[in-house]
């Protein structure tokens, strides 16, 4: 009896993990080709403005996302197309915020990664690094306040952003007030084109979390796997009532910083380490290993598809007409065309 | 040989390198990247130890920059975006701006703003700063429009003993050409009559300076001369160069890329009415952005700033009244 429970729980363990793994590849898929295809929008010249992609960095956005739950609160930054998938954004509202569709959350007025949809507890991130920490503790004060227990906001930042004054005070906020607040920094090693060493001190930011007194955790980014595990982890312990935790994984972003870059200060030895492995092909040849390669091209059929429907979705969708737009910032109302606006 | 808005911005901070020790550049990304927009492109190499990566810290970079000038150096620094700077007010405004004044020490330094609205830039990405720093007492607030002028007055800026924000039109960075650098300045505190006319003066800065000349060429056909003045630099502001011209025209409108709320257009405004009153014939105009956030989709974004064609209009209906 007590033999058969046991194996019982490792097997719901396994299949747990094993559900979770399929969401995470399938976020990585999704994200990936949704994203190769924005690189393709972009230099058909169908996207105005910027281009961010996340390449390289899926596994640990990913796993971010797909460790919350519908309740939670995610406050994605520039490269978690994957988390954002994982967590529940549909790829269309991706599209629509790149293609400036009206019917997006962002109705064409804010474009890009400057989304979000606070109906689907995601926040529209501003481009000022390092704001959403303290925004994302004000949401998770709220809740406590408001008396919504068990609730986790998960935000990310880059190697970069923790250089910024409100990364540190809204950590130490955080922690101050012992918020259930997940912070994952994904150091890929470069901010734009500024190595490490010229961004900050430190051996490794993840030490930084004893100074904060929150809990640190460090992870290889690379690995699928690890960072499901970890990132499960550290968010599972902030809904527990263990405060914020500092998540730090080490990865390469392998693209440029934006479409128009080539990257081409990126040190070609870290891109031939360890660092530099592609998560997608890391998790695609781990799964032919493990006799599940069918299953992975199967996710990315299905992604394709999906990505494709979107396209032709939300291409054909109206796009903003500014003598139908509603011109004020207040809901309160705004004053008289004829105080001096164009 | 042609020279874009931004060589000059780059020849600017090279020659101020080459010819004063002193002068050092920080910035995210302005060493051997040299620059978001390539400002600083191979002056890293040129001027070794002077041309040096900043962390992404705006509050820090702009605290480091006071400090640095109170020790006798003239900063530059590089914000990638104006937007960003917002970050850096605090040092900015009420340390840098309140030094010369609560001390008699001067505070040379030049913080350099990319400015303005290009297509698909949004809401944090296309700002125009200009009317909050010049606020605020104690900084000079430069608003350049031509390439000679992104060239002489970043050299001035530099050499000035106060604190500068030196707010540089990304739309203007590329397309902008002239066909050599200049020899000679007019000074950067001065406003300039860009283009002549009797009817009306169109008051303005930066890259809408384009836009109001664009709009004085189409009313030539409809047999107006309108006069319009570059102010080159918004704070201080050049009064007696307006007055001058309202003088002569007896009308005006005053035309800003950035929010109608406060700011220079509103400003250039209230100086005329108040000291100029008995020149106009005309109340006096102004044509601002729309008072929203900068969109993003080309659509919205075209319709919120003042274009050619809007202040063309405006200026007719300044014309008629
Ligand atoms: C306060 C602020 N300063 C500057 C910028 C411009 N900027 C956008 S992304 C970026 C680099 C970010 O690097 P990092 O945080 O390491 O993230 P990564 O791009 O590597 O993912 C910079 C400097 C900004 N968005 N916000």
């Amino acid at each position: 009896m007590a033999i058969r429970a046991a194996a019982a729980a490792v097997r719901s363990i396994q299949e747990g993990t094993d559900a979770r793994m399929e969401r995470l590849g399938r976020a990585m898929l999704r994200a990936r080709l949704l994203e190769e295809k924005l690189g393709s929008l972009y230099r058909a010249g169908r996207i105005v403005g910027g281009v961010y992609l996340g390449r390289g960095q899926e596994a640990l956005s990913g796993a971010g996302g797909v460790a919350l739950r519908k309740g939670d609160i995610f406050a994605p930054l520039i490269r978690d197309m994957a988390g954002r998938l994982a967590f529940g954004e549909p790829m269309e509202d991706a599209l629509r915020a790149y293609l400036g569709s009206r019917l997006g959350p962002m109705k064409g007025r804010d474009g890009n990664i400057h989304r979000g949809d606070l109906s689907r507890g995601i926040l529209p991130m501003i481009s000022h690094l390092g704001a959403m920490v303290s925004t994302l503790a004000g949401v998770l004060m709220a809740k406590r306040m408001k008396g919504e227990k068990r609730k986790v906001g998960l935000t990310c930042a880059g190697d970069g952003a923790t250089s910024t004054g409100s990364f540190h005070e809204g950590l130490n906020l955080a922690a101050v007030e012992r918020l259930p607040l997940v912070v994952v920094v994904a150091d890929n090693g470069y901010a734009y084109s500024t190595p490490n060493e010229r961004q900050f001190a430190c051996a490794d930011l993840v030490d930084r979390a004893r100074g904060y007194g929150v809990q640190g955790h460090s992870v290889d980014g690379t690995d699928p796997w690890v960072c499901a595990e970890v990132l499960q982890g550290a968010v599972d312990r902030a809904r527990g009532g263990e405060g914020p935790q500092l998540v730090v994984g080490k990865l390469l972003r392998l693209c440029g910083h934006g479409e128009h870059d080539d990257g081409l200060y990126v040190d070609s030895k870290i891109q031939r380490s360890e660092r530099g492995r592609d998560c997608v092909q890391v998790m695609e040849s781990e799964m032919k290993k493990r006799g599940s390669g069918k299953e992975w091209q199967s996710w990315r059929a299905e992604a394709q598809a999906e990505v494709e429907a979107a396209v032709i979705k939300v291409s054909a969708e109206p796009v903003p007409d500014p003598f139908e737009e509603d011109w004020s910032a207040t809901k309160s109302g705004s004053e008289a065309e004829e105080s001096g606006s164009s | 040989m042609s020279v874009t808005y931004l060589d000059a911005i780059r020849s600017a901070q090279e020659k101020a390198l080459a010819s004063d020790p002193t002068v050092f550049i920080y910035g995210q990304d302005v060493g051997r990247f040299g620059g978001a927009f390539k400002a600083t492109k191979n002056l890293a190499e040129r001027f070794p130890g002077r041309v040096i990566d900043s962390p992404i810290s705006e509050d820090a970079m702009v605290g480091m920059a006071v400090g640095a000038a109170m020790e006798g150096m003239r900063p530059i620094v590089e914000m990638q975006f104006a937007d960003f700077s917002t970050v850096g007010l605090n040092q900015m405004l009420n340390h840098a701006a309140t030094t010369y004044w609560r001390t008699g020490r001067t505070c040379p330094m030049v913080l350099r703003l990319p400015s303005g609205g290009t297509p698909g830039s949004g809401p944090f990405h296309s700002q125009s700063m200009e009317a909050i720093y010049s606020h605020y007492p104690g900084i000079v607030v430069m608003t350049p429009a031509t390439v000679e002028d992104a060239y002489t007055m970043l050299l001035e800026a530099v050499e000035m003993p106060d604190p500068v924000v030196f707010c540089e039109h990304k739309l203007l960075y590329y397309h902008l050409k002239s066909d050599h650098l200049p020899e000679s300045a007019v000074p950067a505190l001065r406003a300039q009559v860009v283009r002549a006319g009797r009817d009306v003066t169109c008051v303005t800065y930066s890259a809408m300076v384009h836009e109001a000349v664009a709009a004085a060429k189409e009313l030539v056909e409809e047999g107006y001369e309108v006069e319009v003045v570059d102010l080159r630099t918004v704070k201080p502001l050049d009064t007696d160069t307006i007055l001058a011209s309202v003088a002569r025209t007896g009308r005006l409108l005053a035309v800003g890329e950035s929010w109608p709320w406060g700011g220079a257009s509103a400003e250039v405004v209230a100086r005329v009415a108040a000291e100029g009153f008995e020149l106009l014939d005309a109340p006096p105009k102004r044509l601002n952005a729309k008072d929203t956030p900068i969109p993003y989709h080309p659509n919205l974004w075209a319709a919120h700033r003042p274009t050619a064609v809007r202040i063309a209009a405006a200026l007719r209906e300044v014309l008629r009244y």
